[in-house]
């Protein structure tokens, strides 16, 4: 089970035991971390599983499809390491996988 | 012990106890909300499925396709249940509630105490009043149960009628085609998705469905169905006969009002809440598919169907029930999967005056754009991402936008926005 921590805005981390196979978003609902949402269900179509990869992990995750951009440039305070949760497989590959929880998702 | 100690250790008698009635989207988001606020009372969820909350949607897309599997369906699984410590019954349905005593008693015979009530009872799939409309291969879709058992009528070279045009009736249509199966569409009306949507979005939907093969029929009406004890043929008015080896009722839904009307609540298509999510009486709340609430940005009430609606009322019902009561004043949104498409909806199209148009609607990416007095209202998008996301912040904020620079696909509608948002 791959390690991944999320943190709040104001640092708090919540280390979760993620399951494979599932998304980084569910790691976090499934894990009651607070800030990441997740309303539709990981289809990529509501951007409230915004996150902020840590500089160190983004280029090393599978870059952000079309549709993914395209959600990310309307999503609240979107950045130059801004991704869609629900669209980051948990492999064992993200092992110690960091990112950032924004200050709001809706 | 000492005297300080003894107070500060809350007695067994201040213990509160939430009960949820209904495990699904909106139940399921109470019961987190509840101990992400802090809750640390006993949170009870009762549903009469057997199954702990999960997601409804895939149920007409990736999990009838089977790219999806049942456990991924799970939005709270039974290990986070447990952490969370909210206490699942499932498979025990709620009977009835008593108010006076403030206990809801449930069908396996246990009753139980509650301080807090929440109703989110959803809705059920609506049964066509058609004789043999229940032979064993006609289905409703609204559970993973129903989603089991059309299975084995969803194979390669069969054929299937599905009746309504509507989400849920499209997207089956669009999964089993590409499950290989010999599809019709029968809708009633002169359009499909008439209730939801214009006329040019329709004409756009019936068209890449009958692209992809779809027999879709509008403006039908269905006589008889033929066949026992499986139906073979659905009788169509003009005198057509379409065989048939499974067929689909998606004709909407009703909302589940009984337990709250046998409790005397008011109830006037859905259950009647406040703006706070909560009945006339103050220790009963309702939330998602079963609620009907004023909607102060439209000024009116509204039932949603929606997970969006479930899941924000689900959280402003948890804050009321912490005594933090939030007013539930959203503007819904809703997605449809077909084929390779996405149709992101946000806001309510009704009584608008004048319909703008981005992108080609003979194409597969474009929005139409709907304006009232100048302020945009409502958009629906397929394949436009961006488009969706900042046409939902425009309609929140009742922007007066500029016809022109919704048409022009070279401009980005942030820059439509008000400077601060
Ligand atoms: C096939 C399908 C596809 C959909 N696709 C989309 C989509 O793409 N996008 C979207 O936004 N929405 C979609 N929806 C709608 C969305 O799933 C619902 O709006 C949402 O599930 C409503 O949540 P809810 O909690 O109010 O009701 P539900 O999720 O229906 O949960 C209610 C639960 O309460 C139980 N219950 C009822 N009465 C009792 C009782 N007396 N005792 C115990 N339990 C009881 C029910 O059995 C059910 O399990 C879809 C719905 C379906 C069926
Ligand atoms: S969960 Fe909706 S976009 Fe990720």
């Amino acid at each position: 089970m791959p390690t991944i921590t999320f943190l709040e805005p104001g640092g708090k981390a919540h280390v979760v035991d993620a399951q494979a196979g599932l998304s980084v978003m569910e790691a976090a609902t499934r894990n009651d971390v607070p800030g990441i949402i997740g309303e539709c269900g990981g289809c990529c179509t509501c951007a409230t599983c915004h996150v902020y990869v840590d500089v160190a992990w983004y280029g090393r995750l599978e870059s952000a499809d079309e549709m993914e951009q395209g959600m990310l440039e309307g999503a609240v305070e979107p950045g130059p390491l801004s991704r869609l949760s629900c669209q980051i497989k948990v492999t064992d590959a993200i092992e110690g996988l960091v990112v950032t929880i924004p200050a709001g998702q809706l | 012990m000492s005297e300080s100690a003894a107070t500060q250790t809350p007695s067994q008698t201040t213990i509160q106890t939430f009960v949820i009635v209904g495990a699904g989207q909106a139940g399921g988001e109470t019961a987190s909300e509840l101990r992400k606020q802090g809750f640390t009372g006993r949170i009870v969820l009762v549903g009469d499925e057997t199954h702990v909350p999960y997601r409804r949607p895939p149920l007409s897309k990736a999990y009838l396709s089977g790219t999806a599997t049942q456990e991924s369906l799970y939005i709270l699984p039974p290990a986070g249940l447990e952490k969370a410590r909210i206490e699942f019954i499932g498979g025990v349905r709620a009977e009835r509630i008593d108010r006076a005593t403030k206990q809801l008693h449930l069908s396996d015979g246990r009753v139980l105490d509650y301080d807090k009530l929440v109703l989110a009872t959803g809705g059920r799939a609506r049964v066509l009043s058609l004789p043999g409309a229940d032979r064993p291969n006609v289905f409703p879709l609204r559970s993973i149960a129903d989603v089991q058992a059309m299975r084995t009528h969803c194979l390669d070279g069969k054929s299937a009628v599905i009746i309504g045009g509507g989400f849920i009736g499209l997207e089956v249509a669009a999964v089993a085609t590409k499950l290989g199966m010999k599809v019709t569409v029968l809708e009633g009306l002169p359009r499909v998705l008439a209730r939801v949507t214009v006329p040019e979005v329709s004409t756009f939907f019936e068209r890449i469905h009958r692209e992809a093969g779809v027999d879709l029929r509008t403006g039908v009406q269905i006589t008889a169905f033929e066949g026992e004890p499986l139906v073979t043929h659905v009788l169509l008015g003009d005198g057509s006969r379409i065989a048939a080896d499974f067929i689909l009722a998606g004709i909407g839904q009703v909302p589940n009002v009984e337990l709250a009307q046998q409790a005397g609540l008011a109830v006037d298509n859905g259950i009647v809440v406040d703006e706070y999510s909560r009945t006339a009486d103050p220790d009963i709340y309702a939330a998602g598919d079963c609620a009907n609430h004023p909607n102060e940005f439209y000024g009116c009430r509204l039932r949603l169907e929606s997970v969006q609606n479930a899941m924000e009322q689900g959280r402003v019902v948890a804050a009321g029930l912490l005594g933090k009561s939030q007013v539930y004043n959203v503007v819904p949104w809703f997605w449809s999967d077909q084929y390779d498409l996405k149709l992101q909806m946000v806001g309510l199209s009704a009584g608008f005056d004048r319909m703008v148009l981005r992108g080609d609607l003979n194409a597969r990416a474009f929005a139409a754009f709907y304006l009232k007095d100048g302020r945009l209202i409502a958009a629906d998008t397929v394949g436009r991402p961006q488009d969706f996301m900042f046409a939902k912040k425009l309609v929140a904020l009742r922007v007066v936008v500029d016809p022109q620079v919704l048409a022009d696909e070279t401009v980005s509608l942030k820059t439509l926005l008000p400077a601060a948002a």
